[in-house]
């Protein structure tokens, strides 16, 4: 497998900076979305059962199903990466956006009333008060997205488009184990990486949730 | 001066929660509103800072109508503490604190100092500020809620049962420094309590309301508690309520006798070398081998409450004076009191009348 590495490395390589690439554009993109699809969620009550609804449904579309279907309704080729970022993106924005919405509506209502009754806004109160409060909510879900999308890009591999999934294919197409064993143990370890950065950046952001846990 | 002018709620599908509210709060002073649960103390308090709009009637804040300015604008001049302090878990004790300057557009090192400032006002130690309200207890929580409505040392501040979630000798204390620092800043404070002690206590002004928000007396505590307006008032501000009314009374009104005195009842006062009373001997208190401890002393300064409260407690029925070294100069003996209460009585008596 070493061997494999060596003689293959620029291959490997490359295959790995695609599949974080699309792994990693689609939850930039996905928080972007998310952020003020979930706010207006939980500004307008109406609007979020039906926001719930929307994302539960794009959130149970196979992977798959997406990748081919997609090409077909936004016109891109068949084999662009292009696709695996939009499908991901929507899977991103399905479980972020409704994660945002939890998490600041989960913020007690205490708080942000007397943040109000202390004279801020309503968008510097957003900003200062409940995205920080809703943020360890908001980041758990970001774990989740990302650990999906780090898998979901190897499926993308089965219609074509690269990243780790491609050693797979490659490994299948040659009846050589050794690309597939590379792939899936890299695609594994970016995912576990990607998790432990976010937990992190979860712990240097608020430290005060885990003093605050099991106390009110 | 804040004004109630015929200020009137009602909540969306309820009755009134606020009827006809008139009333003036003085510039300066402690302004308490009291009253049973859901007589609407917490809507009349959140009308003066816009929480709240009335339905009709208009709240004025120095002759100015409240809804006149920015709302906004008009809270970050008004403190506000409520109960369980409502600190922002995921902000250190200064940053907290620093909140309404930051708010007001001063510069983080500026809101800052200001912060550590009013920290230190309220009697937290530096050591407090880079800690989270996760990481203080419940009265100390209370007093960075204090310090956060003070930060900006607006003229008006509303509490909302600011001592209410706290264990009874964190609450007295909390309520003597407030009073000691309301003393240094003349804030014009309104603030809620269902607790008729606290609203005495803390109150220059108490505005007693009574169900369906309508406001049964205003009224200094004194005469509250010696002149309730009706039953109403007369039951809710307590049976004990004479007694309490001792307290605005202090002990030099009292005739005091020489120590020695305390033979016509039986009993001795000893001394140590330096005057102090060290207890009671003689009959009175079965004439033990060693004084048996007088259970406390008071100076003139103390309130005719202390002092009956000490007569009664003592146990040969008499309260012991000492001057300000700690030697005794003089006792009150339980019938000399009794007769002194009774002639105070004829006098406030009198002072109704007239
Ligand atoms: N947002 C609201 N919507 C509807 N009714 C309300 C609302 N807020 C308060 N009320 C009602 O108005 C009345 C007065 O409430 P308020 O909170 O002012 O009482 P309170 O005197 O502060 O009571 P407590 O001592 O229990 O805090 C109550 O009957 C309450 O149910
Ligand atoms: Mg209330």
């Amino acid at each position: 497998m070493i061997d494999y590495l060596q003689r293959n490395q620029e291959l490997v390589l490359e295959a790995l900076g695609e599949h974080v690439v699309l792994a990693l554009l689609p939850v930039l993109i996905g928080i972007v979305v998310s952020l003020p699809l979930g706010y207006l969620g939980v500004r307008f009550p109406r609007l979020y059962q039906p926001m719930v609804n929307v994302c539960g449904i794009l959130y149970s579309i196979p992977s798959l199903a997406l990748f081919v279907i997609l090409p077909v309704v936004i016109g891109t080729k068949v084999l662009s990466p292009v696709n695996i970022v939009v499908a991901l993106s929507i899977y991103t924005v399905a479980l972020l956006a409704r994660t945002v919405a939890d998490g600041l509506r989960s913020v007690d209502r205490t708080l942000t009333d007397a943040a109000t009754a202390m004279g801020y806004r309503r968008i510097r109160r957003l900003f200062g008060v409940e995205l920080p409060l809703a943020l360890p909510v908001v980041l758990a879900g970001l774990r989740v997205a990302t650990v999906s999308n780090i898998s979901l890009v190897s499926v993308g591999a089965l219609i074509g488009v690269g990243g780790l999934g491609a050693l797979f294919t490659r490994g299948f197409q040659l009846f050589y184990a050794e690309p597939i064993i590379v792939g899936v143990l890299l695609s594994v370890l970016l995912a576990g990486i990607a998790d432990l950065l976010i937990v992190l950046v979860q712990r240097a952001l608020t430290p005060w949730a885990r003093l605050s846990a099991g106390r009110v | 001066m804040i004004t109630f002018d015929e200020v009137v709620k009602v909540f969306p599908g309820g009755s009134a929660a606020v009827d006809h509210l008139s009333m003036e709060l003085p510039t300066g002073k402690i302004t308490v509103f009291v009253g049973p649960s859901g007589c609407g103390k917490t809507t009349s308090l959140r009308m003066i800072n816009r929480m709240i709009t009335p339905t009709s009637g208009r709240v004025l804040i120095d002759g100015q109508d409240v809804t006149a300015q920015d709302e906004a604008t008009l809270r970050r001049g008004i403190g506000y503490v409520i109960q369980h302090a409502g600190l922002f878990p995921h902000r250190t004790v200064v940053d907290n604190v620093a909140t309404v300057p930051l708010l007001l557009g001063s510069s983080r090192r500026e809101a800052r100092r200001a912060a550590l400032e009013v920290l230190e006002r309220v009697g937290l130690p530096q050591s407090f500020a880079d800690r989270y309200p996760a990481q203080l207890s419940g009265g100390q929580q209370q007093r960075v809620g204090v310090a956060r409505a003070l930060a900006a040392d607006p003229p008006v501040m509303l509490m909302d049962e600011p001592f209410s979630a706290v264990d009874p000798v964190v609450r007295e204390s909390l309520q003597r420094e407030f009073l000691r620092l309301q003393a240094e800043l003349g804030k014009t404070i309104a603030l809620v309590t269902h607790d008729i002690d606290e609203a005495i206590k803390l109150g220059d002004v108490v505005a007693v309301f009574r169900e369906g928000g309508r406001l049964a007396q205003f009224g200094t505590p004194r005469e509250l508690l010696e002149r309730p307006a009706d039953a109403f008032v007369g039951e809710f501000v307590g049976r004990d309520r004479g007694f309490r009314s001792l307290s605005f009374d202090t002990a030099d009104s009292v005739p005091v006798r020489p120590p020695g005195d305390a033979a016509e009842d039986g009993a001795e006062l000893v001394l140590d070398p330096a005057g102090r009373p060290l207890g009671w001997l003689g009959p009175a208190v079965g004439s033990p081998a060693t004084p048996v401890p007088t259970g406390g002393t008071f100076s003139s300064t103390d309130t005719l409450r202390a002092v009956t409260d000490l007569a009664i407690s003592s146990p040969v029925g008499i309260a012991v004076r000492v001057g300000p070294d700690g030697a005794v100069d003089g006792i009150v003996r339980h019938h000399d009191l009794v007769d002194h209460l009774a002639s105070r009585r004829g006098r406030s008596g009198a002072e109704r009348t007239a």
